[in-house]
Protein backbone atom coordinates (compact mmCIF):
# COMPACT_ATOMS: atom_id res chain seq x y z
CA UNK A 1 0.00 0.00 0.00
CA UNK A 2 2.79 2.36 0.92
CA UNK A 3 4.43 1.65 -2.43
CA UNK A 4 1.26 2.62 -4.23
CA UNK A 5 0.95 5.92 -2.38
CA UNK A 6 4.60 6.57 -3.02
CA UNK A 7 4.21 6.04 -6.78
CA UNK A 8 1.09 8.20 -6.76
CA UNK A 9 2.76 11.13 -5.00
CA UNK A 10 5.94 10.77 -7.01
CA UNK A 11 4.09 10.89 -10.33
CA UNK A 12 2.12 13.98 -9.27
CA UNK A 13 4.95 16.11 -7.99
CA UNK A 14 8.39 14.83 -8.93
CA UNK A 15 7.80 13.16 -12.29
CA UNK A 16 5.14 15.67 -13.24
CA UNK A 17 4.12 15.08 -16.85
CA UNK A 18 4.39 18.74 -17.80
CA UNK A 19 7.15 20.16 -15.66
CA UNK A 20 9.56 17.26 -15.86
CA UNK A 21 8.79 15.71 -19.26
CA UNK A 22 6.85 18.38 -21.19
CA UNK A 23 4.19 15.88 -22.17
CA UNK A 24 0.86 17.20 -23.34
CA UNK A 25 2.21 20.68 -23.93
CA UNK A 26 0.11 21.31 -27.04
CA UNK A 27 -3.27 21.11 -25.36
CA UNK A 28 -1.75 22.58 -22.20
CA UNK A 29 -0.91 25.77 -24.10
CA UNK A 30 -4.02 25.85 -26.25
CA UNK A 31 -6.73 25.19 -23.64
CA UNK A 32 -5.30 27.03 -20.65
CA UNK A 33 -6.93 30.38 -21.43
CA UNK A 34 -9.72 29.98 -18.87
CA UNK A 35 -9.87 27.94 -15.67
CA UNK A 36 -13.25 26.41 -16.48
CA UNK A 37 -12.28 24.65 -19.70
CA UNK A 38 -8.94 23.61 -18.29
CA UNK A 39 -10.65 21.91 -15.33
CA UNK A 40 -12.80 19.98 -17.81
CA UNK A 41 -9.86 18.92 -19.92
CA UNK A 42 -7.86 18.08 -16.80
CA UNK A 43 -10.54 15.70 -15.56
CA UNK A 44 -10.80 14.11 -19.00
CA UNK A 45 -7.04 13.50 -18.96
CA UNK A 46 -7.13 11.97 -15.44
CA UNK A 47 -9.93 9.68 -16.53
CA UNK A 48 -8.31 8.60 -19.80
CA UNK A 49 -4.89 8.05 -18.19
CA UNK A 50 -6.48 6.11 -15.32
CA UNK A 51 -8.04 3.71 -17.82
CA UNK A 52 -5.46 3.43 -20.57
CA UNK A 53 -2.38 2.82 -18.42
CA UNK A 54 -3.78 -0.32 -16.69
CA UNK A 55 -5.23 -1.60 -19.98
CA UNK A 56 -1.91 -1.08 -21.72
CA UNK A 57 -0.21 -2.72 -18.74
CA UNK A 58 -2.27 -5.87 -19.30
CA UNK A 59 -1.53 -5.75 -23.03
CA UNK A 60 2.16 -5.38 -22.35
CA UNK A 61 2.24 -8.11 -19.71
CA UNK A 62 0.25 -10.77 -21.59
CA UNK A 63 0.92 -9.97 -25.22
CA UNK A 64 3.80 -7.72 -26.07
CA UNK A 65 6.81 -8.00 -23.80
CA UNK A 66 9.45 -10.68 -24.53
CA UNK A 67 8.16 -14.09 -23.43
CA UNK A 68 4.75 -12.70 -22.57
CA UNK A 69 2.97 -15.21 -24.78
CA UNK A 70 4.19 -18.13 -22.63
CA UNK A 71 0.72 -18.43 -21.08
CA UNK A 72 -0.65 -19.53 -24.46
CA UNK A 73 1.81 -22.32 -25.05
CA UNK A 74 5.43 -22.92 -24.01
CA UNK A 75 6.62 -22.75 -27.62
CA UNK A 76 5.69 -19.09 -27.81
CA UNK A 77 7.92 -18.17 -24.86
CA UNK A 78 10.62 -16.81 -27.16
CA UNK A 79 8.34 -14.50 -29.13
CA UNK A 80 9.04 -10.80 -28.65
CA UNK A 81 6.29 -8.54 -29.94
CA UNK A 82 7.44 -5.39 -28.18
CA UNK A 83 8.01 -3.60 -31.51
CA UNK A 84 4.22 -3.60 -31.91
CA UNK A 85 3.66 -1.74 -28.68
CA UNK A 86 3.38 1.75 -30.22
CA UNK A 87 0.59 0.77 -32.54
CA UNK A 88 -1.27 -1.31 -29.92
CA UNK A 89 -1.07 1.44 -27.30
CA UNK A 90 -2.27 4.12 -29.65
CA UNK A 91 -5.19 1.93 -30.73
CA UNK A 92 -6.26 1.44 -27.11
CA UNK A 93 -5.94 5.17 -26.48
CA UNK A 94 -7.92 6.17 -29.56
CA UNK A 95 -10.80 3.87 -28.66
CA UNK A 96 -10.83 4.97 -25.00
CA UNK A 97 -10.95 8.62 -26.07
CA UNK A 98 -13.88 7.83 -28.33
CA UNK A 99 -15.61 6.30 -25.30
CA UNK A 100 -14.94 9.31 -23.08
CA UNK A 101 -16.21 11.59 -25.83
CA UNK A 102 -19.47 9.67 -26.05
CA UNK A 103 -19.91 9.70 -22.25
CA UNK A 104 -19.23 13.43 -21.94
CA UNK A 105 -21.53 14.24 -24.85
CA UNK A 106 -24.33 12.28 -23.18
CA UNK A 107 -23.98 13.51 -19.61
CA UNK A 108 -22.56 17.02 -19.94
CA UNK A 109 -23.33 18.69 -23.27
CA UNK A 110 -22.13 22.05 -21.91
CA UNK A 111 -18.70 20.65 -21.12
CA UNK A 112 -18.72 18.86 -24.47
CA UNK A 113 -19.31 22.13 -26.29
CA UNK A 114 -16.70 24.05 -24.36
CA UNK A 115 -14.03 21.39 -24.86
CA UNK A 116 -14.85 21.40 -28.56
CA UNK A 117 -12.08 20.07 -30.71
CA UNK A 118 -9.78 19.32 -27.80
CA UNK A 119 -11.59 16.21 -26.65
CA UNK A 120 -10.75 14.16 -29.73
CA UNK A 121 -7.30 15.66 -29.56
CA UNK A 122 -6.72 13.89 -26.23
CA UNK A 123 -5.98 10.91 -28.48
CA UNK A 124 -2.91 12.74 -29.69
CA UNK A 125 -2.11 14.24 -26.30
CA UNK A 126 1.44 13.14 -25.66
CA UNK A 127 0.72 12.77 -21.96
CA UNK A 128 -1.57 9.80 -22.61
CA UNK A 129 0.78 7.83 -24.84
CA UNK A 130 3.69 9.00 -22.71
CA UNK A 131 2.00 7.50 -19.65
CA UNK A 132 1.78 4.11 -21.32
CA UNK A 133 5.34 4.24 -22.65
CA UNK A 134 6.76 5.26 -19.26
CA UNK A 135 4.76 2.47 -17.66
CA UNK A 136 6.40 0.04 -20.09
CA UNK A 137 9.87 1.48 -19.60
CA UNK A 138 9.77 1.62 -15.80
CA UNK A 139 8.49 -1.98 -15.55
CA UNK A 140 5.87 -1.60 -12.83
CA UNK A 141 5.33 -4.83 -10.95
CA UNK A 142 1.54 -5.06 -10.74
CA UNK A 143 -1.58 -3.62 -12.26
CA UNK A 144 -2.23 -1.70 -9.02
CA UNK A 145 1.10 0.09 -9.40
CA UNK A 146 0.36 0.88 -13.03
CA UNK A 147 -3.07 2.28 -12.12
CA UNK A 148 -1.61 4.37 -9.34
CA UNK A 149 1.00 5.74 -11.76
CA UNK A 150 -1.65 6.53 -14.38
CA UNK A 151 -3.93 8.34 -11.95
CA UNK A 152 -1.04 10.20 -10.34
CA UNK A 153 0.23 11.44 -13.71
CA UNK A 154 -3.28 12.56 -14.59
CA UNK A 155 -3.64 14.49 -11.34
CA UNK A 156 -0.25 16.10 -11.89
CA UNK A 157 -1.29 17.19 -15.37
CA UNK A 158 -4.60 18.50 -14.00
CA UNK A 159 -2.81 20.57 -11.35
CA UNK A 160 -0.42 22.01 -13.89
CA UNK A 161 -3.07 23.10 -16.39
CA UNK A 162 -5.40 24.56 -13.76
CA UNK A 163 -2.54 26.50 -12.18
CA UNK A 164 -1.35 27.97 -15.50
CA UNK A 165 -4.93 28.84 -16.48
CA UNK A 166 -5.41 30.74 -13.23
CA UNK A 167 -2.16 32.63 -13.79
CA UNK A 168 -3.07 33.42 -17.39
CA UNK A 169 -6.43 34.82 -16.33
CA UNK A 170 -4.65 37.21 -14.00
CA UNK A 171 -1.79 38.08 -16.32
CA UNK A 172 -4.19 39.73 -18.73
CA UNK A 173 -4.14 42.75 -16.45
CA UNK A 174 -0.36 42.98 -16.35
CA UNK A 175 1.88 44.98 -18.57
CA UNK A 176 3.80 42.29 -20.47
CA UNK A 177 6.22 43.42 -23.23
CA UNK A 178 4.26 43.21 -26.51
CA UNK A 179 6.52 40.65 -28.16
CA UNK A 180 6.27 38.36 -25.16
CA UNK A 181 2.47 38.47 -24.85
CA UNK A 182 0.53 35.22 -25.14
CA UNK A 183 2.76 32.32 -25.98
CA UNK A 184 6.13 33.67 -24.88
CA UNK A 185 5.19 34.61 -21.35
CA UNK A 186 3.29 31.34 -20.92
CA UNK A 187 6.45 29.40 -21.73
CA UNK A 188 8.51 31.39 -19.27
CA UNK A 189 5.92 31.07 -16.49
CA UNK A 190 5.75 27.33 -17.10
CA UNK A 191 9.52 27.18 -16.78
CA UNK A 192 9.40 29.06 -13.48
CA UNK A 193 6.63 26.76 -12.21
CA UNK A 194 8.80 23.82 -13.23
CA UNK A 195 11.64 25.18 -11.11
CA UNK A 196 9.21 25.53 -8.21
CA UNK A 197 8.06 21.94 -8.66
CA UNK A 198 11.65 20.77 -8.55
CA UNK A 199 11.68 21.62 -4.87
CA UNK A 200 9.54 18.51 -4.33
CA UNK A 201 12.45 16.36 -5.46
CA UNK A 202 13.47 13.79 -2.91
CA UNK A 203 10.05 13.53 -1.25
CA UNK A 204 9.45 9.97 -0.11
CA UNK A 205 6.62 8.55 1.96
CA UNK B 1 6.13 15.56 -75.16
CA UNK B 2 8.22 18.63 -74.45
CA UNK B 3 5.07 20.78 -74.53
CA UNK B 4 3.45 18.65 -71.89
CA UNK B 5 6.43 19.12 -69.65
CA UNK B 6 6.26 22.88 -70.10
CA UNK B 7 2.62 23.05 -69.09
CA UNK B 8 3.25 21.38 -65.76
CA UNK B 9 4.22 23.44 -62.80
CA UNK B 10 8.00 23.44 -62.39
CA UNK B 11 9.16 21.34 -59.44
CA UNK B 12 10.55 24.31 -57.57
CA UNK B 13 8.08 27.03 -58.52
CA UNK B 14 7.85 30.10 -56.31
CA UNK B 15 4.82 28.62 -54.56
CA UNK B 16 6.59 25.37 -53.81
CA UNK B 17 9.70 27.12 -52.58
CA UNK B 18 7.52 29.10 -50.23
CA UNK B 19 6.09 25.89 -48.79
CA UNK B 20 9.60 24.89 -47.92
CA UNK B 21 10.83 28.16 -46.47
CA UNK B 22 7.98 29.83 -44.54
CA UNK B 23 7.91 27.15 -41.81
CA UNK B 24 11.54 27.94 -41.08
CA UNK B 25 10.69 31.47 -40.01
CA UNK B 26 7.37 33.28 -40.24
CA UNK B 27 5.20 30.21 -39.89
CA UNK B 28 7.43 28.11 -37.66
CA UNK B 29 5.53 25.10 -36.27
CA UNK B 30 6.87 25.53 -32.74
CA UNK B 31 7.04 29.26 -32.15
CA UNK B 32 4.07 30.36 -34.26
CA UNK B 33 1.70 27.46 -34.83
CA UNK B 34 2.38 26.06 -31.32
CA UNK B 35 2.55 22.47 -32.52
CA UNK B 36 4.81 19.64 -31.47
CA UNK B 37 6.22 21.13 -28.33
CA UNK B 38 5.58 17.98 -26.34
CA UNK B 39 8.47 15.93 -27.57
CA UNK B 40 10.60 18.89 -28.57
CA UNK B 41 11.90 20.02 -25.23
CA UNK B 42 12.93 16.92 -23.37
CA UNK B 43 15.53 15.89 -25.94
CA UNK B 44 17.38 19.20 -26.07
CA UNK B 45 19.94 18.77 -23.30
CA UNK B 46 22.62 17.82 -25.83
CA UNK B 47 22.97 18.51 -29.55
CA UNK B 48 23.31 14.91 -30.66
CA UNK B 49 19.94 13.54 -29.46
CA UNK B 50 18.25 16.75 -30.65
CA UNK B 51 19.75 16.26 -34.10
CA UNK B 52 18.70 12.61 -34.27
CA UNK B 53 15.21 13.57 -33.13
CA UNK B 54 15.02 16.27 -35.81
CA UNK B 55 16.07 13.81 -38.52
CA UNK B 56 13.50 11.26 -37.30
CA UNK B 57 10.72 13.82 -37.42
CA UNK B 58 11.79 14.96 -40.91
CA UNK B 59 11.63 11.35 -42.12
CA UNK B 60 8.25 10.61 -40.53
CA UNK B 61 6.60 13.87 -41.57
CA UNK B 62 7.87 13.99 -45.16
CA UNK B 63 7.05 10.34 -45.91
CA UNK B 64 3.81 10.47 -43.95
CA UNK B 65 2.63 13.56 -45.81
CA UNK B 66 3.25 11.83 -49.14
CA UNK B 67 1.43 8.66 -48.04
CA UNK B 68 -1.59 10.58 -46.72
CA UNK B 69 -1.62 12.75 -49.81
CA UNK B 70 -1.68 9.69 -52.07
CA UNK B 71 -4.48 8.16 -50.00
CA UNK B 72 -6.42 11.39 -49.57
CA UNK B 73 -9.22 10.52 -51.97
CA UNK B 74 -9.66 7.05 -50.53
CA UNK B 75 -9.87 7.86 -46.82
CA UNK B 76 -13.46 8.15 -45.55
CA UNK B 77 -13.65 11.41 -43.57
CA UNK B 78 -15.20 9.80 -40.50
CA UNK B 79 -12.32 7.48 -39.77
CA UNK B 80 -9.49 9.65 -41.04
CA UNK B 81 -7.93 10.15 -37.59
CA UNK B 82 -7.50 6.40 -37.12
CA UNK B 83 -6.06 6.01 -40.62
CA UNK B 84 -3.61 8.85 -39.96
CA UNK B 85 -2.59 7.33 -36.65
CA UNK B 86 -1.92 3.98 -38.27
CA UNK B 87 0.26 5.57 -40.95
CA UNK B 88 2.22 7.55 -38.34
CA UNK B 89 2.59 4.62 -35.97
CA UNK B 90 3.89 2.37 -38.76
CA UNK B 91 6.47 4.97 -39.81
CA UNK B 92 7.54 5.61 -36.22
CA UNK B 93 8.01 1.90 -35.59
CA UNK B 94 10.30 1.82 -38.64
CA UNK B 95 12.30 4.80 -37.36
CA UNK B 96 12.52 3.27 -33.88
CA UNK B 97 13.81 -0.05 -35.20
CA UNK B 98 16.35 1.68 -37.45
CA UNK B 99 17.60 3.76 -34.52
CA UNK B 100 17.84 0.69 -32.30
CA UNK B 101 19.86 -1.08 -34.96
CA UNK B 102 22.25 1.70 -36.01
CA UNK B 103 22.37 4.23 -33.17
CA UNK B 104 21.61 2.27 -30.03
CA UNK B 105 23.11 4.74 -27.55
CA UNK B 106 21.14 7.68 -28.89
CA UNK B 107 17.99 5.59 -29.04
CA UNK B 108 18.46 4.77 -25.32
CA UNK B 109 18.90 8.48 -24.56
CA UNK B 110 15.76 9.40 -26.45
CA UNK B 111 13.89 6.60 -24.59
CA UNK B 112 10.14 7.10 -24.89
CA UNK B 113 10.43 10.23 -26.98
CA UNK B 114 10.86 8.34 -30.24
CA UNK B 115 7.50 6.68 -29.58
CA UNK B 116 6.04 10.05 -28.75
CA UNK B 117 6.62 11.22 -32.33
CA UNK B 118 3.30 9.43 -32.93
CA UNK B 119 1.47 11.97 -30.83
CA UNK B 120 3.54 14.90 -32.02
CA UNK B 121 0.88 17.43 -32.94
CA UNK B 122 2.94 18.73 -35.88
CA UNK B 123 2.43 15.49 -37.75
CA UNK B 124 -1.32 15.21 -37.25
CA UNK B 125 -1.60 18.95 -37.79
CA UNK B 126 0.15 18.88 -41.18
CA UNK B 127 -1.78 15.78 -42.28
CA UNK B 128 -5.06 17.50 -41.47
CA UNK B 129 -4.16 20.96 -42.70
CA UNK B 130 -2.15 20.17 -45.80
CA UNK B 131 -1.75 16.59 -46.98
CA UNK B 132 -5.49 15.83 -46.97
CA UNK B 133 -6.05 18.57 -49.55
CA UNK B 134 -2.92 18.67 -51.70
CA UNK B 135 -0.95 16.65 -54.24
CA UNK B 136 1.99 14.46 -53.14
CA UNK B 137 4.86 16.73 -54.27
CA UNK B 138 3.70 19.92 -52.50
CA UNK B 139 2.83 17.76 -49.49
CA UNK B 140 6.33 16.36 -49.46
CA UNK B 141 7.81 19.88 -49.51
CA UNK B 142 5.40 21.03 -46.84
CA UNK B 143 6.36 18.10 -44.63
CA UNK B 144 10.03 18.71 -45.23
CA UNK B 145 9.72 22.42 -44.49
CA UNK B 146 7.69 22.04 -41.32
CA UNK B 147 9.84 19.27 -39.91
CA UNK B 148 12.93 21.34 -40.72
CA UNK B 149 11.41 24.33 -38.91
CA UNK B 150 10.79 22.10 -35.93
CA UNK B 151 14.31 20.69 -36.10
CA UNK B 152 15.78 24.18 -36.38
CA UNK B 153 14.26 25.27 -33.06
CA UNK B 154 15.31 21.96 -31.48
CA UNK B 155 18.89 22.46 -32.57
CA UNK B 156 19.03 26.11 -31.47
CA UNK B 157 17.68 25.21 -28.02
CA UNK B 158 20.01 22.23 -27.72
CA UNK B 159 23.01 24.31 -28.81
CA UNK B 160 22.50 26.89 -26.07
CA UNK B 161 21.63 24.35 -23.40
CA UNK B 162 24.67 22.22 -24.16
CA UNK B 163 27.01 25.20 -24.48
CA UNK B 164 25.92 26.96 -21.29
CA UNK B 165 25.07 23.83 -19.31
CA UNK B 166 28.02 21.56 -20.08
CA UNK B 167 30.41 23.90 -21.90
CA UNK B 168 30.56 21.60 -24.93
CA UNK B 169 29.37 21.64 -28.54
CA UNK B 170 28.46 18.18 -29.85
CA UNK B 171 30.63 16.69 -27.10
CA UNK B 172 33.61 18.91 -28.04
CA UNK B 173 34.81 20.76 -24.91
CA UNK B 174 34.74 24.23 -26.44
CA UNK B 175 34.93 26.29 -23.25
CA UNK B 176 37.78 24.20 -21.90
CA UNK B 177 39.79 24.65 -25.10
CA UNK B 178 39.15 28.39 -25.08
CA UNK B 179 40.42 28.56 -21.53
CA UNK B 180 37.28 30.19 -20.15
CA UNK B 181 37.31 28.06 -17.01
CA UNK B 182 40.69 29.38 -15.98
CA UNK B 183 39.29 32.90 -15.58
CA UNK B 184 36.68 31.64 -13.15
CA UNK B 185 33.72 30.63 -15.38
CA UNK B 186 31.50 27.83 -14.06
CA UNK B 187 29.03 25.73 -16.02
CA UNK B 188 25.46 26.80 -15.41
CA UNK B 189 23.91 23.59 -14.05
CA UNK B 190 20.45 25.10 -14.28
CA UNK B 191 20.54 24.90 -18.10
CA UNK B 192 20.56 21.10 -17.98
CA UNK B 193 17.38 20.95 -15.91
CA UNK B 194 14.06 20.61 -17.76
CA UNK B 195 12.52 24.01 -16.90
CA UNK B 196 15.26 25.88 -18.73
CA UNK B 197 14.17 24.34 -22.03
CA UNK B 198 10.85 26.13 -21.64
CA UNK B 199 12.48 29.40 -20.76
CA UNK B 200 14.89 29.11 -23.70
CA UNK B 201 11.99 28.59 -26.10
CA UNK B 202 10.21 31.50 -24.47
CA UNK B 203 13.19 33.71 -25.20
CA UNK B 204 13.43 32.47 -28.81
CA UNK B 205 9.77 33.39 -29.25
CA UNK B 206 10.42 36.78 -27.73
CA UNK B 207 13.31 37.51 -30.11
CA UNK B 208 11.38 36.26 -33.13
CA UNK B 209 8.29 38.33 -32.36
CA UNK B 210 10.36 41.36 -31.61
CA UNK B 211 11.80 41.11 -35.14
CA UNK B 212 8.47 40.22 -36.77
CA UNK B 213 5.94 42.67 -35.44
CA UNK B 214 2.99 41.10 -37.24
CA UNK B 215 3.30 37.93 -35.14
CA UNK B 216 2.51 39.71 -31.87
CA UNK B 217 -0.66 38.50 -30.11
CA UNK B 218 -2.85 40.89 -28.20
Amino acid sequence: MQDLINIFVKSIFIDNMIFAYFLGMCSYLAVSKTVKTSVGLGFAVIFVLGITVPVDYLLNEYLLSPGALAWLSPELATVDLSFLSFIMFIAVIASMVQLVEMIVEKFSPALYNSLGIFLPLIAVNCAILGGSLFMQEREYQSIAEATSFGLGSGVGWFLAIVAIAAIREKIRYSNVPPALRGLGITFIITGLMGIAFMSFMGIKI
Amino acid sequence: MSEEVKKREPLFSAKNRKLLTTPLGKNNPITVQVLGICSALAVTVKLEPAFVMAISVVAVLAIGNVVISLLRNMIPPRIRIIVQLVVIAALVILVDQVLKAFAYDVSKQLSVFVGLIITNCIIMGRFEAFAMANKPWPSFLDGLGNAAGYGLILIIVAFFRELLGSGTVWGYPLFEKLGIYSVGYENNGLMILPPMALITVGIIIWVQRYKNRELIED
